[in-house]
């Protein structure tokens, strides 16, 4: 075989082994091994004046590394960050482009030191296969006896037994660890912070919002009375309660029988949350009245109770049934009637 | 009359005092009146010389008629401009989108066709015809504002069509928000003020001008500096950012891998 072959040749210190592959299909091998590549000599063996090329090379290599540091170190004093931009782009880029250069001089220096000028002979490393000889095993097998023999293990059945079950049982405060990934959101995304008479506010100020106000082919960003007052989990319930107001002429609405009473006068407030990934959609075009997500493009029809007319979204968005109190701001009737957002396996 | 005999009498209340009163009474409720509504009907329509609307009346006709009617009441072509006010007009016009080109998804920026005078005319003929948002005082304009307020504003209310940093963005069906690089801050405020085309309409109510001019700061300030990150690459994001990226950084990186494990000559 032209493997035992290779091994003699490494000079391979282990015994020439005849290899029993077992029930194995051992095949000859398909493509004759072509061996290394003939030596090439390169131009800075052959000619004292490119080797003394490459090791200026490597020397200005080095040079420039050293400059290199020396640039950054010039740049955090020249450019100062201020008031200016255009300081902090400065100090980035010269900073750097320093660094850059002191490391990758000292990195290409050495490759090309080692390519050009060391040594370039090709050594054959013995590849051992990995079974034993039977001496080796039958050595194995004695001192694994031995040890037998002098710790007791077989000879001590309480203490393996006791041994098994401590193993048993350490893994078992790591599985408890795995409880803190939760809370369980139990039924926190059926629900948002809209309720019967809370208020629409302007985003981000808060301020309410008159019907008056609403003026035909004008969007309002909408956040719930009260968000920007509360103290814990502001954002999760800003993710859920982001509501979109637009007014169309009422003769432009096609609304159904049991949401007529959700709008007021063209005055239409929808969930801002896309039902396909969650982004905000609000890219209202006052005149085709479509709704579009900018992330995926799920274009809603706001004429047909935003109604999917293009892209990947399947569900309309949300309504929130809207109306006017004594005042003349614009409130809630109830919570969405739905979970706004994307879908989820319990929806 | 009988108030000027009442003095005689050694009244210290002058006899024009129940006037004075009375105009003090009707100034005070008529103004607040005014100042209440004043948030939403943002104009108060200025007078313009009687040459002026002549002209603009002339310049509408020959130029505009054709598509929105001889009396500005719009036809199949075009919508009406009774109500757009002076704002729509010098934003239309100045900004060459009018008059429109052809019809098409949305009507594109070109030369601009007229002089300012001629523009200032039609403005002011289309805002006699009803009253509409005003052209923006050089004061409300100013980008002096909290530029920082306006950019919060700007994320929330205009970045989701224009981007960001107003590099601009596409809509459907071959609409787009332009980008708003170059844009005089006297065309910003109109275009809010108007929403022209599909752009909606933020009135005073909605994007107070205190607002508005936080906005035109904003936009004026990531104008005018440059990007503290380096080579913005148009503000377009991670798309351009990424094959920035892909295409040179990690063919610098192939190069080097390749020369790495070649043999020297």
């Amino acid at each position: 075989m032209s493997d035992k072959k290779g091994l003699a040749a490494a000079g391979s210190p282990e015994p020439e082994y005849d290899y029993n592959g077992g029930l194995a299909v051992i095949s000859g091998d398909k493509m004759a091994n072509p061996g290394i590549e003939p030596h090439r000599v390169r131009m800075t063996d052959k000619s004292p004046k490119h080797e003394k090329a490459a090791a200026r090379q490597v020397s200005l290599m080095f040079f420039a590394s050293v400059f290199g540091s020396a640039m950054s170190i010039w740049a955090y004093f020249a450019f100062p960050l201020t008031e200016d931009l255009t300081s902090v782009r400065n100090n980035t880029l010269w900073l750097g482009l320093g660094i850059t250069l002191g490391l990758m001089g000292i990195g290409i220096g050495a490759v090309h030191w080692a390519k050009t000028l060391m040594p370039d002979t090709e050594v054959t490393e013995a590849r051992h296969i990995t079974r034993g000889s039977d001496e080796v095993r039958a050595r194995a097998i004695e001192i694994i006896k031995l040890a037998d023999g002098e710790s007791g293990f077989s000879r001590r059945k309480l203490i393996r037994r006791s041994l098994y079950g401590a193993l048993a049982f350490f893994p078992l405060p790591a599985i408890m660890l795995f409880g803190d990934l939760g809370p369980n959101p139990g039924d926190s995304l059926r629900h948002t912070m809209w309720k019967k008479g809370t208020r629409l506010t302007k985003d981000p100020t808060g301020t309410p919002i008159k019907a008056s106000d609403v003026t035909i082919g004008s969007v309002f960003h909408v956040i719930p009375e009260g968000l920007n007052e509360l103290e814990h989990h502001k954002l999760e319930e800003k993710a859920k309660a982001a509501v979109l107001l637009v007014r169309l002429e009422p003769s432009d609405l096609n609304e159904a029988e049991d949401r007529k009473s959700w709008s007021y006068d063209g005055i239409v407030a929808y969930s801002k949350i896309c039902t396909h990934v969650g982004c905000p959609v609000a890219l209202y075009e006052q005149h085709t009245h479509s709704l579009l997500c900018p992330c995926h493009q799920s274009t809603f029809d706001v004429t047909n109770a935003c109604k999917v007319t293009f892209g990947p979204a399947t569900r309309a968005l949300p309504q929130l049934p809207i109306a006017v109190d004594s005042e003349g701001y614009l409130i809630a009737q109830s919570d969405f009637t739905e979970p706004v957002g994307p879908s989820f396996w319990e929806r | 009359m009988a108030f000027m005999k009442r003095k005689a009498t050694g009244s210290r209340r002058s006899p024009f005092a129940a006037v004075l009163v009375m105009a003090a009474g009707l100034a005070l409720t008529g103004g607040g009146y005014a100042a209440a509504t004043a948030a939403v009907e943002s104009s108060t329509t200025t007078v313009a010389s009687a040459a002026q609307l002549e002209d603009g009346r002339k310049l509408f006709l020959a130029n505009c008629a054709s598509c929105h009617g001889s009396n500005a009441e719009g036809t199949a072509s075009a919508p009406t401009l009774i109500g757009v006010g002076a704002a729509s007009v010098d934003f239309q016009v100045a900004t060459g989108r009018m008059p429109g080109q052809a019809s098409g998804p949305q009507l594109i920026k070109k030369p601009v066709q007229f002089t300012e005078e001629q523009t200032a005319a039609m403005a002011a003929y289309v805002a006699s015809l009803a009253p509409g948002p005003e052209i923006p005082t050089a004061a409300m304009i100013e980008a002096n504002g909290d530029s920082t307020r306006g950019g919060e504003l700007f994320r929330i209310n205009c970045a989701m069509c224009h981007n960001a940093v107003g590099a601009g963005g596409a809509l459907t069906e071959g609409k787009f928000a332009p980008a708003l690089k170059g844009v005089t801050s006297q065309h910003i405020y109109e275009a809010m003020v108007t929403g022209p085309q599909n752009m909606p309409v933020f009135n005073d109510a909605n994007l107070t001008p205190e607002d508005k001019k936080d906005i035109i700061t904003f936009l004026k300030f990531v104008e005018e500096n440059p990007s503290a990150g380096g080579y913005e690459l148009a503000n377009l994001g991670p798309v351009v950012e990424g094959l920035f990226a892909w295409v040179f950084v990690l063919g610098l990186i192939i190069a080097i891998t390749i020369w790495l494990a070649a043999k020297s000559n």
